[in-house]
């Protein structure tokens, strides 16, 4: 691979291993906390499927740079983090959670069908694998849309609120990061118009269905997936903190 | 130097069972994809469950360590992507351990979402299939909880994938 396509291909596994990691952080803050017994099992699975779906880009990643995970994710500080702000959100009520996860899925959905065919074969057939997980995901956030969105008056509220709010960071999902064009000429990654594209024509007649008003079009609350919310810095300095006991050698 | 042949190393590897459910092997799990033998060196190809499975790791070492045990001078394992792992590779034996471990094998799929994530399981204890789903999600990973509304118990599924 050419110098410069592999950085990009870097920075993209970074990203993406980034958004993972974090969302699956935020879910595993339900855990012995959850609103039913049910729904603590489903975000434990999910938040666990996350973090699996992170080592598998970074994995990829070490062979590209031969960065170790750990290291990676332990011994680098927040605005060294690609994530969206979409995932640092804290997580809210039942309702903000459920619609930041059916969102933050049904991109899923788009750009792994796409990142399938990839021409960069680690990554399709990633891809692949993780949309197989993914699937049970975005069944489960999309029964509970349906759920909290026609329940009853507090669910449909409060969801109608989460989606309003969230709207905006869902759409920093589908900013292209600065070297992606070169990624799109080689046919590593998908057009990421064409990805929103296909979220939408997904996601808004769902909403509908579930009886909720799709926010209006607006620009997404980011350009850059190096600017990040506080939140961020504070949700590493708890996941960091037990590694960053010991140096970045220590064997676990 | 000893040098084995591949069926040796097949064999010996469905000898390793699932850390998790220790009734069946690695192999009728149908996550034993691949044995490759160059002399004494021994190149073992895995397809992983589920990604986020954290007893990948011990069947990593398991599966090294009997290598070794079995006096290879180097053992490598790989985990695939492609095809991904299907649960439509659990061998028919396994899933009759399964049934008899107290949890019911999952549906033969053939691709089929709709299938996977609609078909009932039928209750490993008294064999019915009025059950209802309870979550998609369960215990580990891999596994589902329904309800027999017959013989009234609770049960797990090896989840379709």
């Amino acid at each position: 691979m050419r110098p410069d396509v592999e950085r990009a291909v870097a920075a993209q596994l970074l990203a993406m291993a980034d958004d993972e990691l974090i969302l699956g952080h935020r879910d595993s803050e339900w855990t012995g906390h959850a609103p039913i017994l049910e729904e603590d099992i489903a975000l434990s699975n999910i938040a666990q499927d996350e973090l699996g779906h992170a080592i598998l880009w970074h994995n990829l990643r070490k062979e590209v740079t031969g960065d170790e995970p750990d290291v990676v994710v332990f011994w680098r500080d927040a605005q060294a983090y690609r994530s969206v702000q979409l995932v640092e959100l804290p997580k809210g009520d039942y309702a903000f959670t459920i619609v930041r996860q059916y969102l933050f899925d049904a991109a899923e959905m788009a750009r792994l069908t796409r990142l399938a065919g990839s021409g960069y074969r680690p990554i399709a057939e990633a891809a692949a694998k993780i949309r197989t997980e993914e699937i049970y995901h975005v069944r489960h956030t999309s029964a509970w849309m349906k759920r909290l969105g026609l329940g009853t008056e507090e669910s449909h509220r409060r969801t109608q609120t989460a989606l309003d709010e969230l709207w905006t960071f869902a759409l920093q999902l589908f900013v292209p990061l600065p070297d992606e064009t070169l990624l799109v000429a080689a046919g590593v990654v998908p057009n990421a118009d064409e990805v929103q594209a296909a979220w939408e024509e997904t996601v808004a007649p769902f909403l509908r269905h579930a009886g909720l008003i799709v926010p209006r079009t607006r620009p997404p609350i980011a350009l850059s997936r190096e600017q990040h919310t506080q939140h961020l810095a504070a949700l590493l300095a708890e996941m960091q903190e037990v590694a960053r006991l010991e140096g970045p050698e220590v064997k676990w | 130097m000893t040098s084995f042949t591949v069926e040796e190393i097949w064999r010996a590897l469905e000898e390793v069972k699932d850390p998790e459910i220790p009734v069946v092997s690695l192999v009728e799990m149908g996550i034993v994809r691949n044995v490759e033998v160059s002399g004494g060196k021994v190149v073992v190809s895995m397809a992983p469950t589920f990604a986020g499975c954290p007893a990948l790791h011990v069947m990593k070492a398991e599966v090294e360590q009997r290598i070794r045990e079995l006096g290879a001078e180097s053992v490598d394992v790989k985990w695939v992507y492609a095809p991904p792992w299907t649960s439509d590779w659990i061998a028919d034996e396994a899933r009759v351990k399964l049934k008899a471990f107290g949890l019911a094998p999952p549906v033969k799929h053939g691709g089929d979402v709709d299938l996977i994530l609609l078909e009932e399981a039928a209750c490993p204890y008294c064999g019915s299939r009025n059950t209802t789903i309870k979550n998609t999600f369960g215990p580990t990973l891999c596994r589902a909880i329904y309800y027999c509304d017959d013989c009234r118990q609770p049960f797990e599924q090896f989840k379709p994938l």
